[in-house]
């Protein structure tokens, strides 16, 4: 049927966005929304818990683990611009150390819970602190874990040399959009957790 | 399940029930008409308020709904005159009428009419939302808490200052005529809400939170209300009565309630058993050891017009049903069955119905 | 000019048979071909299927809170059973009915009326449906599983909007509010991915010269859903998470004993369910807008307003919330500022209505069965819409909350609204879908029985409402008014549920015995009606070309196309190089 309709377009290049992109930059809004929420819980009840511990007891800013983990989006920015050249061995490289990067930022986490759990007696139910904390905090550590992952799965394929750039730029492109929003994320966790979640208490 | 004011399920003796309905006096069943003039207001409209408080919005409350029906009529009438004028003719199912894309005139026009109608709607909501919120309560205004529970209401009269309870009842509020009343709002479970139409719009019960609202009422009588907000089971059983009478009837009414409980030697065995079993555990008797609190305040409690927060008129017969069974007359309710044998049964009635 | 519009609609100036695909019965591929497929036809007709079978299971628990309420202290079902069947006739109409069925329509259409072949993630949007279905199936299971463990009854009944501290376990015993929180947990996941698949294929998958700004209002209309789906569901998985950590793990967000509140329970849910309501009704929208264009024969007034409303309405609807709200002692301060956004969602609101009455001026309306509905959305929508400023005015809203005046108003915006839309939808695209017609006779009879019984149960509880009626109440007692109200509400229902035999049986019976379609039964414009009925697996043989927003109408009208209108410029050039038929 097409042929009867006549051909006035100018359209010489019928150029569309790339599905991963939109379809990435649709998941990353719908997991920001969500992160919202919690981030809003955890203002809210900031000061509203009824017995102890309080952050102010408890928690330290973790400038080490944030240090590794925004790092990480250094590094991996690294590898993707190695992986455009091409140049596959320095891509595992910068790919590795960002998962080695994550990792750490992943024990720091841990042991910051243990250290809470099992020497200060805050668990999720003691108070509001450590549900909003757990929640909020655990919430981006299930990113993180997803995240890595990924970031994985690629490191054993490219090791296995199954990773090529023709077929794979663009997904490992979305990989790492994925870890910036998490990377981001952390900032924004940050802020309200380490920050304004102790300034408060302050005053 | 209750024994029902009015009870048929027989679809005929209800469309005959329909036509003395519309008797205006007909009013709550057999209820005991304690309210000063005895008028029972149980069908009540938004749009008649007998309050204050439900009066400051009706202004707006008209204003909207006539530029709604006046939108409504406009609008409507434009689409049934379009559907009639231009529905396809018979014979002319092949042509088809000149295509038309729309038109920025037209546009511009159909958004800054409604913006216009907004704009005013706002100002005058804004304007009637600070006055009923922002009105200043006298100083000499009674002052009320009501704690919603599952599924009953309890009422605190509180002192002039508002600071300490003076006298605790349950379910019924009486308040004096053309008189503010400053009502302190809170739940001891769940969300509950405040709603007697003809006195004011509602306003939630929520636990951890006080709220406030006000009332001033300019008509005598019993007016009836519910709980508004979902609260469980027994949401649609937690009725509550607000009787308001003459500034002396009032204030008689409150130093009866003030007043101990009436000691009846005769109701000593029933009196007795409500002491040996664990009905003090849930409610309080002024004056004894009764001090329960997670059921109704018993002191006066003959005095009040229902049971079980409305279910049915309270006399010695339901009251005793309701001893027998709590669960039968209010399913799902928080009053367990106490088991209680015929001759306890009885006894307990017979003591609680002197509690006037 | 004159002549073009006596161009007559048989002369459909493309050829059919040449370049034309295999359609591809329903039946193929046996009961494998349908468990498994990643086809997005039939995925969405998988989607509305499911919607509709859950819409009669929560219409017979309609049907029968209607019974009970018939009669003041009726005994007809206990309380607590009432209690589950508002709840889950609220849960199931939501998010096992509405999000479906909406989901449903823009799988099957988006990808036919953009010219594509699929979705953009087909998998995904398997996913999406299978994630649905299991999560409705749990929700229902409570009947059966919630009770099993604690003996504490059965299914949720904590209402569709589950208010903290209600849903604690203090006041929530059992397993049945973790059956709510867990199903439409699940669910929203699927939702989720269908709302990123949907706006991925727009924007990504469009036929070549599809521009945005010539996409059809049905996919414009899909993407604003998509954007909102994605931006307000988190609000509801986030506190259903919230809620779960509360009931196994002992955390306090809504335990207002440990300091949480019962209030912040609400905003979330708000946050999400605002936004929802557009989200249903979008759908219902962007049928109006493909369908009252064809059949008044006119192309849709005011189309960039249309997109620009759409958008308006969608961004608004994010900052309503708390309107659902204003009897909780908000400052007056919110509450001047939620009435007043509120309000001004109507500007918009009311500029769609005024379009679709401005496509209908000067045309000539034809009124099949799809119209009909149509023309019966628009009354009842504009009573909905109407109903809802006079919500929005806080302190009337002080005296309607909670009422059935509410009832009403949301009742004439999900059915009066969406389900007359999804009708007028169904009749209209069940011949691509199926190869047949529907009959027109058993369709206006559907159409009539059930927008009498529809308003005959809604209208009343308007005023009973004003009367002082609360939602959500078992039982009433005699002499407060509300009896005559409750009766013909109630007698409604009995209207409503002989038209819908009328629509069941006309489904079943068209889909052996209805007229053959043909490609194109309305003599419609957009490009789903260029391929067969039904189409096949890859919708088009060759992939489609636009100039314009009307491709059939530019085919059948050669002399007047559509982009002739859009872009003059485009129309000089063409008129100077070709001379087409």
């Amino acid at each position: 049927m097409q042929t009867s309709i006549p051909d006035t377009s100018d359209i010489v290049e019928w150029k569309l966005p790339s599905k991963r992109k939109v379809g990435m930059a649709c998941l990353i809004t719908t997991e920001t929304a969500l992160f919202c929420i919690f981030v809003v819980a955890y203002i809210y009840n900031i000061d509203k818990s009824f017995i102890g511990p309080y952050p102010l007891d408890i928690l330290t800013k973790p400038w080490l683990a944030s240090f590794f983990l925004l790092s990480s989006s250094v590094t991996i920015y690294f590898a993707e611009v190695a992986f455009h050249k091409d140049n596959i061995g320095v891509f595992r490289f910068w790919w590795g150390i960002t998962i080695l990067f994550g990792a750490i930022f992943l024990a720091f986490t841990a042991y910051e819970w243990y250290e809470f759990i099992y020497h200060h007696g805050l668990t999720i139910s003691t108070n509001l602190f450590g549900a909003t904390f757990y929640s909020l905090v655990g919430l981006h550590a299930s990113h993180v874990i997803v995240g890595l992952g990924l970031l994985t799965t690629v490191f054993v394929f490219s090791l296995l040399g199954k990773v090529d750039k023709a077929a794979h730029e663009e997904r490992l492109m979305m990989i790492s959009w994925y870890w910036h929003f998490v990377d981001a994320i952390w900032i924004i966790v940050f802020t309200v957790v380490y920050v304004i979640g102790l300034g408060k208490l302050h005053q | 399940m209750p024994r029902p004011f009015i009870q048929s399920r027989r679809l005929l003796s209800r469309l005959t029930g329909m036509l003395v309905l519309i008797a205006p006096s007909i009013a709550f069943g057999q209820a005991p008409e304690t309210a000063s003039n005895g008028v029972v207001h149980a069908k009540q409209n938004i749009f008649v308020p007998m309050s204050a408080a439900a009066e400051e919005v009706l202004g707006v409350s008209w204003l909207v709904t006539g530029i709604c029906t006046a939108i409504f009529a406009i609008v409507a009438g434009l689409l049934t005159y379009a559907i009639i004028k231009f529905r396809s003719k018979p014979g002319e199912e092949r042509l088809e009428p000149p295509q038309i894309y729309g038109s920025f005139q037209i546009e511009l026009a159909w958004t800054i009419i409604p913006i216009m109608i907004v704009f005013l709607l706002a100002l005058v909501t804004a304007r009637t939302i600070g006055t009923v919120q922002a009105r200043q309560i006298p100083a000499d205004a009674v002052k009320i808490k009501v704690i919603g529970r599952q599924w009953w209401w309890e009422i605190h009269y509180l002192s002039a200052d508002g600071k300490t309870t003076e006298m605790i009842t349950a379910n019924e509020l009486h308040v004096p005529v053309n008189k503010v009343t400053h009502l302190y709002l809170q739940s001891a479970d769940v969300v509950h809400a405040f709603w007697v139409p003809a006195l004011a719009g509602k306003t939630d019960l929520i636990p951890n939170h006080t709220n406030e609202m006000w009332i001033e009422p300019n008509t005598l009588g019993t007016f009836l209300g519910n709980c508004a907000e979902y609260c469980g089971t027994q949401h649609a059983n937690m009725l509550l009565r607000v009787v308001v009478d003459d500034q002396a009837g009032y204030d008689k009414w409150l130093a009866a309630q003030k007043a101990p409980p009436v000691e009846d030697t005769a109701v000593a065995a029933g009196k007795d058993t409500f002491f040996r079993t664990s009905c003090i555990n849930c409610h309080a008797v002024d004056g004894t050891i009764a001090k329960g609190v997670f059921g109704p305040d018993l002191t006066h409690m003959m005095s009040r017009q229902t049971i079980a927060a409305g279910v049915a008129p309270l006399n010695k017969e339901t009251l005793r049903e309701w001893l027998r069974d709590p669960q039968e007359m209010k399913h799902g309710n928080l009053m367990p069955n106490m088991q209680l044998t015929e001759k306890e049964l009885d006894d307990i009635t017979e003591y609680l119905a002197s509690l006037k | 000019m004159a002549d073009s519009h006596l161009t007559t609609a048989t002369a459909k100036g493309f050829p059919v048979a040449e370049a034309h695909a295999e359609e591809k019965s329903l039946w193929a591929g046996g009961i494998h071909g349908w468990l498994f497929t990643v086809d997005h036809k039939r995925l969405g007709i998988l989607y509305i299927c499911s919607g509709l079978f859950f819409f009669l299971v929560a219409g017979v628990m309609a049907a029968l809170i209607r019974l009970q309420l018939m009669w003041p202290r009726a005994e007809i079902i206990e309380p607590e059973v009432f209690n589950r069947f508002f709840t889950m006739h609220g849960t199931t109409m939501v998010f096992l009915v509405g999000m479906p069925i909406i989901a449903g329509m823009a799988n099957y259409l988006v990808p036919l009326q953009i010219g594509t072949r699929d979705m953009a993630f087909p998998r995904l949007n398997a996913f999406g449906f299978w994630i649905f279905f299991f999560g409705s199936l749990l929700l229902y299971f409570s009947y059966i599983g919630a009770p099993g463990l604690y003996n504490k009854g059965s299914a949720p009944d904590v209402g569709w909007f589950a208010y903290a501290p209600l849903t604690s376990r203090a006041f929530s015993k059992g397993t049945s509010t973790d059956y709510w929180a867990l199903s439409i947990l699940l669910t929203g996941i699927g939702s989720i991915a269908t709302a990123i698949n949907v706006i991925v294929t727009a924007f990504c998958l469009r036929c070549k010269g599809m521009t945005l700004m010539r996409m059809p209002l049905f996919v414009w209309m899909s993407i604003v859903m998509a954007f909102l789906m994605i931006l307000a569901l988190p609000a509801l998985s986030a506190a259903q998470i919230m809620l779960l950590l509360d009931r196994y793990l002992g955390a306090a967000f809504f335990d207002t004993q440990a300091g949480g509140s019962a209030t912040i329970w609400m905003h979330f849910f708000w946050i999400f369910g605002h936004p929802e309501v557009y989200i249903l009704i979008m759908p219902g929208f962007a049928a109006a807008s493909e369908i009252i264009p064809v059949f008044s024969r006119k192309p849709i007034f005011g189309y960039p307003i249309m997109v620009a409303a759409s958008v308006a309405i969608a961004f608004l609807s994010l900052g309503v919330w708390a309107h659902h709200m204003f009897t909780i002692g908000l400052p007056p301060l919110g509450n001047t500022f939620f009435a007043f956004a509120t309000m001004v969602i109507a500007v918009p609101t009311g500029i769609k209505i005024f379009n679709w009455l401005g496509t209908m001026w000067g045309g000539k309306i034809r009124l099949q069965t799809p119209m009909l509905f149509c023309i019966a959305f628009l009354f009842q929508f504009l009573i909905a819409g109407l109903t809802g400023i006079m919500l929005a005015v806080t302190p009337f809203d002080w005296q309607l909350h909670d009422s059935y005046f509410v009832v009403a108003h949301f009742h004439y915006v999900l059915i009066g609204g969406l389900l007359f839309a999804i009708f007028a939808t169904i009749y209209y695209w069940y011949p691509k879908a199926t190869g047949r017609m529907l009959s027109e006779t058993l369709g206006k009879w559907h159409f009539w029985v059930f927008m009498i019984g529809f308003n005959l149960t809604f209208g009343p509880q308007h005023i009973a409402g004003i009367l002082g009626m609360p939602r959500r109440i078992y039982t009433y007692d005699a002499g407060r008014g509300w009896e005559i109200w409750n009766q013909l509400s109630s007698i409604g229902v009995i209207f409503q549920a002989i038209g819908l035999l009328f629509f069941v049986y006309n489904l079943v019976w068209a889909l052996y015995r209805g007229k053959k379609a043909g490609d194109d039964p309305w003599d419609a414009w957009t490009l789903e009606w260029t391929t067969t009925s039904p189409p096949p697996d890859y919708n088009f043989e060759t992939d489609p070309v636009v100039n314009s927003r009307r491709p059939l109408w530019d085919i059948k009208h050669p002399n007047d196309p559509d982009w002739h209108h859009d872009d003059p410029e485009m129309f000089r050039k063409s008129a100077k190089t070709s001379q087409h038929p």
